[in-house]
C-alpha cells in the first residue's frame, strides 16, 4: 500500500474506534442520567431504613437491604473456609491432578446461574428441606461463587515468591508459622480481590435466589425465612408491580453505588499484587 | 471438590430432567418447535431458536464496540487516559445484569414500542445484553494487548510503522487471542442470561420471523414456568436447563483448549 491509503487506513480505522468508544460511553452515561432521574424522588434516609410497603411501590428497602445481608453472610460463612482452604490445598500441589480441578472450576464458574439456581432449589429447598430461605439461597449463591473465589485466591497464592518459601524453611520456621506470617500477608490484597469479586456477584445475582432465597418483601426473623435480595426485588419491581419503576430505579441506584464502591476497592487491590499499574 | 460440585450440579440436573425425558421422549424436545406443556407438547426448537437468535445478535452490537474500546484502552490511549477508560469498563462490566434489564424495560422499549409495537423484542433484548457483553469484552481485549511486550511496540514504532501498523504487527497475535476468548466468553455468559433478557425479550414461545418479534429463550422459560410448575413440566423445565448446560460446559471446554491451561483472572473478569 502507499503512504497516502496508508494514512487514511489509519484514519479511518482511528474514526471507527473512537465511534465505538463514544457510542458505549454515551449510552452508559444514557443509563446512568435515566436510573438518577427516575430515582430522584425516593433518595433518602427513609429508603434505607422504612420496610418496603405496597409491594415496594413506597415505603423503604430496609428489610430488603436486612435479608440481602443475611443472605450474603450465609454465602461467606461457607465460601470463606472453603474457598481459601481450596485454594491452598490447590496451589500448594504440584499433582497433574489440578490442571483438571481448574478446568473443572473454570467450567463452574461459565455455568448460568439459572442452572445453580435449580441444583439449589432441589439440594438445599427439597433435600434438606430449607424451602424458600436465606439459608438455602445463600447456600446457592455460595455453588456460585466459589469457583470464582478458589480461582483468584489460587492465583493469588501461586503469586507468592517462591524463593520466600525456601528462605522460610531454611530459618526452620514451622509450617503454621510461614502459613500465618509471610503467605497469607504476602497474598493478602488478592484474597481481598477475590472477596471482593465474588461479593459483586453475589449481589448482582438474581436467577439464582428467585427459586432459592424467594421473594418475599417482608423482614427476616430467622435464617429459614425467605429473604428477597436487592437484586430481587429490583427484577419484581419491575416485572411484576405496576407503578414500581421508581422505587426499582432507587433500589438499582443502591445497588448500583454498593457494586461500584466494592469494584473500584478491587480494582485497586488487584493493581497493588499486579505491581506497576499497567 | 470443585470437580464434584460439578458432577453434583450435572446429576441433580440431568436426575431432575430424566422423568421429562422418559415421558415425552428425548425426539419431542429437539424435533418440535411448539411450547406448550400443558397441552403435552414441549417442543424445544422456538425456545432453542430464541436463544440463538438473541446471543447472535447480542454478540454482533457488542463485539465492535467492545473489541473498540478495548483498543483504545490497550493500545491506543496513553497511559493515564487508558487507565480512566478501564475503569469505567470494570465498573461498567459489574453493572447487575436486573440494572441493564430495568433501564431495557424503562427506557429502551418505549422508544422501540414508537418504531414497532409493542417494542419488548428479539432486538430490545439484544440491545440490554449487548451493553451487558461489551464492557467485558472491552476488560479482555484490553488486558490481551496490554500483555504485549513495551520493547515489540517501540521496536514497531522505529520501523516507522503507525500505531495501526503496530498493531497488525506486533499486537497481532494477542488482538487475535484477546477476542477469541472475549467472544467465547461473551457467547457463554449471553445463553445462561436469564433476567435481564426476561424483562425485555416479550417472552412469547415463537421461532423469531423478525427482529422487532418478542421471543422467550431456554433460560428464560426455565424462569417464566418453575414458579408453578409441577410434575412433568417441571421435568421438561429440567430438560431445557440440561440443553442450556450441555451448551455452555462445551463452549467453556472450547474455551480452556484455545487459551491453554493456566490464564487466570480475564475469565473471571
Amino acid at each position: 500500500m502507499s503512504e497516502r491509503s496508508l494514512m487514511w487506513r489509519d484514519r479511518l480505522l482511528d474514526t471507527a474506534v473512537w465511534a465505538m468508544v463514544a457510542a458505549l460511553l454515551s449510552v452508559l452515561a444514557w443509563l446512568a442520567v435515566d436510573l438518577l432521574r427516575t430515582a430522584w424522588p425516593r433518595l433518602g434516609w427513609e429508603l434505607l431504613s422504612e420496610p418496603a410497603r405496597r409491594a415496594g411501590r413506597s415505603g423503604g428497602i430496609g428489610s430488603i437491604l436486612v435479608s440481602t445481608g443475611l443472605v450474603l453472610a450465609v454465602c461467606w460463612a461457607v465460601v470463606l473456609p472453603l474457598g481459601l482452604g481450596a485454594a491452598l490445598a490447590l496451589a500448594r500441589s504440584r499433582a497433574t491432578w489440578t490442571s483438571w480441578i481448574r478446568t473443572s472450576l473454570d467450567a463452574l464458574a461459565g455455568l448460568p446461574s439459572i442452572i445453580l439456581g435449580l441444583f439449589g432449589m432441589i439440594i438445599f429447598g427439597d433435600l434438606l428441606g430449607l424451602g424458600f430461605s436465606i439459608a438455602s439461597g445463600g447456600l446457592t449463591l455460595a455453588c456460585m461463587v466459589l469457583p470464582t473465589v478458589v480461582r483468584v485466591a489460587d492465583a493469588a497464592f501461586r503469586a507468592v515468591p517462591g524463593p520466600l518459601l525456601a528462605q522460610a524453611a531454611a530459618l526452620g520456621l514451622s509450617q503454621t508459622t510461614t502459613l500465618l506470617r509471610l503467605v497469607l500477608p504476602a497474598a493478602a490484597p488478592g484474597l481481598l480481590a477475590a472477596l471482593a469479586l465474588g461479593t459483586g456477584r453475589a449481589l448482582a445475582e438474581t436467577a439464582a435466589l428467585v427459586f432459592t432465597a424467594g421473594a418475599s418483601d417482608r423482614m427476616p426473623q430467622a435464617l429459614d425465612d425467605p429473604g428477597r435480595t436487592l437484586a430481587v426485588h429490583i427484577y419484581e419491581l419491575a416485572m411484576n408491580v405496576a407503578g414500581g419503576e421508581a422505587s426499582a430505579a432507587a433500589s438499582a441506584v443502591v445497588l448500583l453505588a454498593a457494586i461500584a464502591t466494592i469494584q473500584a476497592v478491587s480494582a485497586a487491590l488487584l493493581d497493588r499484587i499486579q505491581g506497576e499499574p499497567r | 471438590m470443585a470437580a464434584l460440585l460439578l458432577l453434583a450440579v450435572a446429576w441433580v440436573v440431568v436426575a431432575g430432567a430424566l422423568p421429562g425425558l422418559r415421558a415425552f421422549g428425548p425426539g419431542a424436545f429437539l424435533g418440535d418447535a411448539s411450547w406448550q406443556p400443558a397441552a403435552g407438547r414441549v417442543g424445544a426448537g422456538a425456545l432453542i431458536a430464541g436463544t440463538i437468535a438473541v446471543t447472535t445478535l447480542a454478540l454482533a452490537f457488542a463485539l465492535p464496540l467492545g473489541v473498540g474500546a478495548g483498543i483504545a484502552g490497550g493500545w491506543l490511549l496513553s497511559p493515564r487516559p487508558a487507565r480512566m477508560l478501564r475503569l469505567l469498563m470494570l465498573v461498567a462490566a459489574g453493572i447487575p445484569s436486573v440494572v441493564l434489564g430495568l433501564w431495557g424495560l424503562t427506557a429502551l422499549v418505549p422508544l422501540l414500542a414508537h418504531w414497532r409495537a409493542p417494542g419488548t423484542s428479539l432486538l430490545a433484548a439484544a440491545l440490554v445484553l449487548a451493553l451487558m457483553l461489551a464492557p467485558t469484552i472491552a476488560v479482555v481485549v484490553d488486558a490481551a494487548l496490554s500483555g504485549v511486550p513495551a520493547e515489540q511496540r517501540r521496536a514497531a514504532a522505529a520501523l516507522g510503522l503507525s500505531r495501526w501498523g503496530a498493531l497488525a504487527s506486533a499486537g497481532r497475535q494477542a488482538l487475535g487471542a484477546g477476542v477469541l476468548t472475549a467472544a467465547a466468553i461473551a457467547t457463554a455468559r449471553a445463553l445462561g442470561e436469564t433476567m435481564a433478557v426476561l424483562l425485555v425479550a416479550g417472552n412469547v414461545a415463537q421461532v423469531p420471523g423478525n427482529i422487532t418479534d418478542p421471543v422467550r429463550t431456554l433460560t428464560g422459560g426455565i424462569a417464566l414456568e418453575m414458579a408453578y410448575a409441577t410434575g412433568d413440566h417441571r421435568s421438561a423445565l429440567f430438560v431445557l436447563g440440561l440443553i442450556a448446560l450441555v451448551v455452555v460446559l462445551a463452549l467453556v471446554l472450547l474455551l480452556r483448549r484455545v487459551t491453554g491451561d493456566d490464564r487466570d483472572g480475564a475469565v473471571h473478569v
